[in-house]
């Protein structure tokens, strides 16, 4: 029924354009047919005004989204390099409005004030060099501006110094979770392949290799303030990406490769939390959620839970049908709480032992050389086949 | 017979004694107008379908997870159960629209159309270098398009891993079920299509090099012309690369080799890839995909500036610059390439590398753009159709180019990528600019095509209400991505700190209906004024160039007589030493003329 209503609203307005043109063109009756088409000098001006309002339209909706979206952007960097990347957006954000507001304000004020005339004639003026020069220097200097800025912030933050003193921490992706690895206190990552995954070595670490037996495996990314986290990245499957937005951070991660990112958080998740800007978004955010929830009452369904902040690590690379919901919590503890929270956590070789123990089987993992490269060896296993 | 329309010594009194059947002038045709035509025509086909995707995936985005009864109309109950779209085909919807717009309308049927259309009649020639090559051509480019909407109807759906389809996921159907035989019938369609630009921008280039009439020199060529024949010449050079990128991912699928694939575990069972990688597809894919943008926008930026010199009355401003400026940016568009991979895992140094070029091409780009605002100082602008969406182009590409410079820096792009933020910079950027650029050739060249002219009425509704829409959509897109919110997501409600975008998700699927919708007025107006439309005059816009001087029925060849000489250049508006404002490229100098331009 809707469907036929559909139908025959649009065929009604199929209709009513075309009276639409039936009248214009009666409108246009006696002009000389030939031209009725082109536009004439009435047409210019009702256009040349529209371009005016136009004008007006784009000032004013920029002004508009700046006051009622602007707030929606993040705010607060929440990591060190985080000041650097936000000074250079408001730099150029800054040149952007600039540039925007004189050109488009140019494009349209020129494009009213001169709307056609019969009796005019345009000015010939087909070229000019010094305001060729001028319009292709003042961009190239800007840019090297921007440029160089950009260099530096890019060459601080993907450089990890060798000799740095971090904390070395795996990001490991698969559809559609996050799991992190932490190295324990030789501060070094086992090695690990997707090839040694068995039972609940989820990761693939390689048991045999020394620096694997005190690596913790986690579901939960806890991180200390003010100690530089170095993320290794690795993925089971496709691509996935690890995204820290608050953080600014953001990594891919690519089967088959590691790939890497380094920050210094600076605010713990409680601190973050009390921020005034976080205070009024968080509070904004349950206000539409009590809104909805009373909806969702009245429809019978549970009401949503108040929100709490917290940082969050996103998948940011399409990965499959439930790539909209791959995310893990992140929280920022202090030194003391972060020492605390991962003292109690058992080692990867102990929980294997742990399964292992009730029903022992031989050879269970490191009988294999420390080396990685044979693993080929083991892949007879049955090749793609798909149900 | 096009081989001889170089010599200008014979008498061209055409020789189509042999007789045109239906198939032969309206299907099979190797005269470039008609296939010129059916670019078009397939283009704008394919444009509604991909236009109407977009809008079905703005829907779920603003009332996620509800049913709609369109749903379960155009998607079945398979993939739209009870109305409401299921989460692969969100992504599957995501993939094909990319791709359509893209390819099938802002690649083909822009730069087919255009291309094949005013190359000739632009630079004096009987037809294409190649007519037979020219209509082989289209029909690869139509069977391209028939593969392509041919896997909406396989039984796990299209491709669905996005438009840029990198694997593993698109490399594997146990990760998306769209990487089965959809994928399969991606890549074939890919292939064909590559195949059909290639020959047509093989064929737009020696036409151009070859068949100009005499006088037309290069510095005398329009610029549409120049901008058809170097985005031929980018054609040339980087669509054979996605297309060995299709070939080794299709042996990767289908013949176990490990070029982009290593080390994945999967649906509980390690697979044999072993050394391959994702990011070596990457650099492939983007070696195409970048110099694509510019495939997709020189061509619009050529359409313009000719639109708005003849509008205007008066000559484009910097000639000379504007084609200097193409060339800058054509070849600055293949050094460029990486800025899609400042995250992608590749070394730091190169992003460095790629953040310097890619703010090089911001140079080119604001000439450009300073170029046609002086353009329209001090002119006497005619507001037809074909001029609004001109001016509406400019502003697009200055606002979603001025985004690129954050897109561009990789230190910026950290935070950014991926973003809704990417999508508001590129839509504005060359997808709604192309799009401007494809309505102002058709309300121009509309006349030359079909021999009547366009309602302008409606032409004016079509590009206000457009143009507001244009910006409500994708300007308040940039806040969202902003605020963190990644793309390709089915929906954000498993994030409450996104709970408060959701309003702003409403009102740019407002937008998007709207200004969908308003496209029918452009459509009823192109069809019926196919058979209904005012007669048009022989140069219904004033206009210089050599297509104004052909008769307004089509005929074969294009002139009666022997082919215009050219006498000077493509831009003489209110030439000083004449009295009229223009000065069509076919008439001689008068005696002590002196050229006024560089």
């Amino acid at each position: 029924m809707t469907s036929l209503l559909v139908i025959i609203v649009l065929v009604l307005l199929a209709v009513a354009l075309w009276q639409l043109t039936k009248i214009f063109d009666l409108t246009q009756v006696g002009a000389n047919s030939d031209d009725s088409q082109v536009a004439s000098d009435n047409d210019n001006n009702v256009q040349g005004y529209l371009m005016f309002g136009f004008l007006a339209f784009i000032y004013i909706f920029t002004i508009y989204g700046l006051i009622k979206w602007g707030p929606l952007a993040l705010h607060t960097p929440a990591s060190e390099h985080g000041g650097l990347v936000d000074s250079l957006m408001n730099i150029t954000w800054v040149l952007i409005f600039v540039v925007q507001a004189i050109t488009q304000g140019l494009l349209y004020w020129f494009s009213f004030k001169y709307k056609g005339d019969k009796d005019k004639k345009a000015l010939y003026f087909a070229d000019n060099n010094k305001l060729e020069a001028l319009w292709s220097v003042i961009p190239a200097v800007v840019l090297a501006g921007l440029i160089l800025y950009g260099l530096y912030a890019w060459n601080n933050i993907m450089f990890v110094d060798k000799d740095e003193d971090t904390i070395v921490i795996e990001l490991y992706a698969q559809q559609f979770k996050w799991t992190a690895r932490y190295a324990g206190p030789d501060n070094v990552l086992g090695k690990a392949n997707v090839r040694l995954i068995e039972g609940i070595n989820t990761l693939g670490v390689d048991m045999s290799d020394p620096y694997s037996q005190d690596d913790i495996v986690v579901s939960e990314l806890h991180i200390p303030k003010g100690k530089k986290v170095h993320f290794k990245m690795r993925s089971q499957d496709v691509l996935h990406s690890a995204y820290m937005p608050h953080f600014r951070a953001q990594m891919n991660c690519v089967p088959g490769m590691v790939t890497e990112f380094a920050f210094t958080p600076i605010y713990t998740t409680a601190e973050y939390r009390d921020l005034p800007y976080m205070v009024e978004k968080v509070a904004h955010i349950n206000s539409i959620r009590s809104k909805k929830s009373v909806e969702l009452v009245a429809k019978g369904e549970t009401a949503l839970d108040p929100y709490t902040f917290d940082y969050l690590l996103l998948c940011n690379k399409i990965c499959g049908a439930s790539h909209y919901n791959m995310q893990m919590k992140i929280v920022v503890d202090t030194p003391e709480e972060y020492k605390k929270w991962l003292s109690d956590k058992k080692t990867l070789a102990q929980d294997i032992k742990a399964a292992v123990a009730p029903a022992p089987v031989e050879g269970a993992a490191g009988s294999t050389d420390t080396t990685k490269v044979d693993t080929t060896a083991k892949v007879e296993a049955p090749k793609v086949a798909m149900k | 017979m096009s081989a001889e329309g170089h010599d200008h010594g014979q008498d061209h009194e055409h020789e189509h004694h042999h007789k045109e059947t239906f198939i032969t002038k309206y299907i099979f045709s190797i005269d470039h107008k008609m296939i010129a035509k059916q670019y078009l025509l397939t283009g704008i086909i394919m444009g509604v379908i991909g236009i109407a995707m977009s809008l079905l995936f703005r829907m779920q985005l603003a009332w996620p997870e509800e049913s709609f009864k369109i749903f379960n109309i155009l998607l079945g109950d398979k993939f739209a159960p009870n109305g409401v779209m299921a989460n692969d085909v969100y992504l599957a919807l995501v993939t094909i629209h990319g791709t359509i717009m893209v390819f099938f309308v802002l690649t083909a049927g822009l730069s087919g159309t255009f291309s094949n259309l005013l190359i000739p009649l632009q630079i004096g020639a009987r037809d294409m270098a190649s007519g037979f090559m020219n209509m082989i051509s289209y029909w690869l480019f139509f069977l391209s398009a028939v593969v392509m909407l041919s896997s909406l109807f396989v039984e796990a759906g299209p491709a669905s891993a996005g438009w840029t389809i990198y694997p593993p996921l698109s490399a594997l159907p146990q990760a998306i079920p769209g990487s089965g035989t959809g994928m399969t019938l991606w890549l074939v369609s890919m292939a064909i299509f590559i195949a059909s630009s290639l020959m047509g921008s093989l064929n737009y280039i020696v036409t151009v090099i070859n068949l100009r009439t005499k006088g037309m020199s290069m510095t005398r060529l329009p610029l549409t012309i120049w901008t058809f024949f170097v985005t031929a010449v980018i054609g040339v050079i980087s669509f054979p690369v996605l297309l060995s990128a299709a070939l080794l991912l299709i042996f990767d699928r289908s013949f176990g080799t490990s070029f982009f694939l290593s080390d994945i575990y999967i649906a509980g069972e390690v697979l044999h890839y072993q050394g391959g990688s994702p990011v070596l597809f990457e650099h492939l894919f983007w070696f195409l995909g970048h110099p694509e943008v510019y495939i997709v926008i020189l061509p619009a930026m050529g359409l313009v500036s000719e639109i708005m010199a003849t509008n205007s009355r008066k000559p484009i401003f910097g000639y000379r610059a504007m084609i200097m400026s193409v060339l800058a940016i054509a070849f600055l568009s293949t050094i460029v390439w990486g800025h899609h991979m400042f995250i992608s895992g590749m070394n730091p140094f190169l992003g460095s590398v790629f953040t310097f070029t890619t703010l090089l091409i911001a140079i080119p780009s604001a000439v450009k753009a300073f170029n046609w605002i002086t353009t329209l100082w001090k002119g006497n602008l005619q507001f037809n159709p074909a001029m609004l969406f001109s001016i509406g182009m400019v502003s697009t590409f200055i606002t979603g180019g001025l985004t690129g410079i954050i897109l561009g820096d990789s230190t910026l792009d950290i935070n950014v990528h991926d973003t809704y933020f990417v999508i508001a910079h590129f839509h504005l950027v060359m997808g709604i600019s192309a799009l401007y650029g494809m309505f102002a050739g058709i309300y121009h060249w509309f006349p030359k095509m079909y021999g009547r002219m366009l309602n302008k009425n409606l032409g004016y509704i079509h590009f206000w209400v457009t143009a507001v829409c244009a910006y409500g959509v994708f300007f308040p897109m940039h806040f969202i991505g902003l605020a963190g919110l990644p793309r390709r997501y089915y929906t954000n409600t498993n994030f409450p700190l996104f709970d408060d975008l959701q309003n702003v998700n409403v009102l740019i699927t407002t937008f998007a209906l709207v200004g969908g919708a308003f496209q029918l007025v452009f459509l009823y107006n192109f069809f019926s004024s196919i058979f209904y439309g005012k007669k048009a005059v022989q140069n219904p816009w004033k206009s210089t160039t050599l297509e104004w001087t052909t008769p307004v029925e089509h005929i074969h060849g294009n002139w009666p007589g022997e082919i215009p000489h050219v006498y000077r250049w493509p831009y003489d508006y209110s030439n000083p030493n004449y009295d009229v404002d223009f000065v069509p490229q076919n008439v001689p100098m008068k005696e002590g003329e002196e050229v006024l331009h560089h």
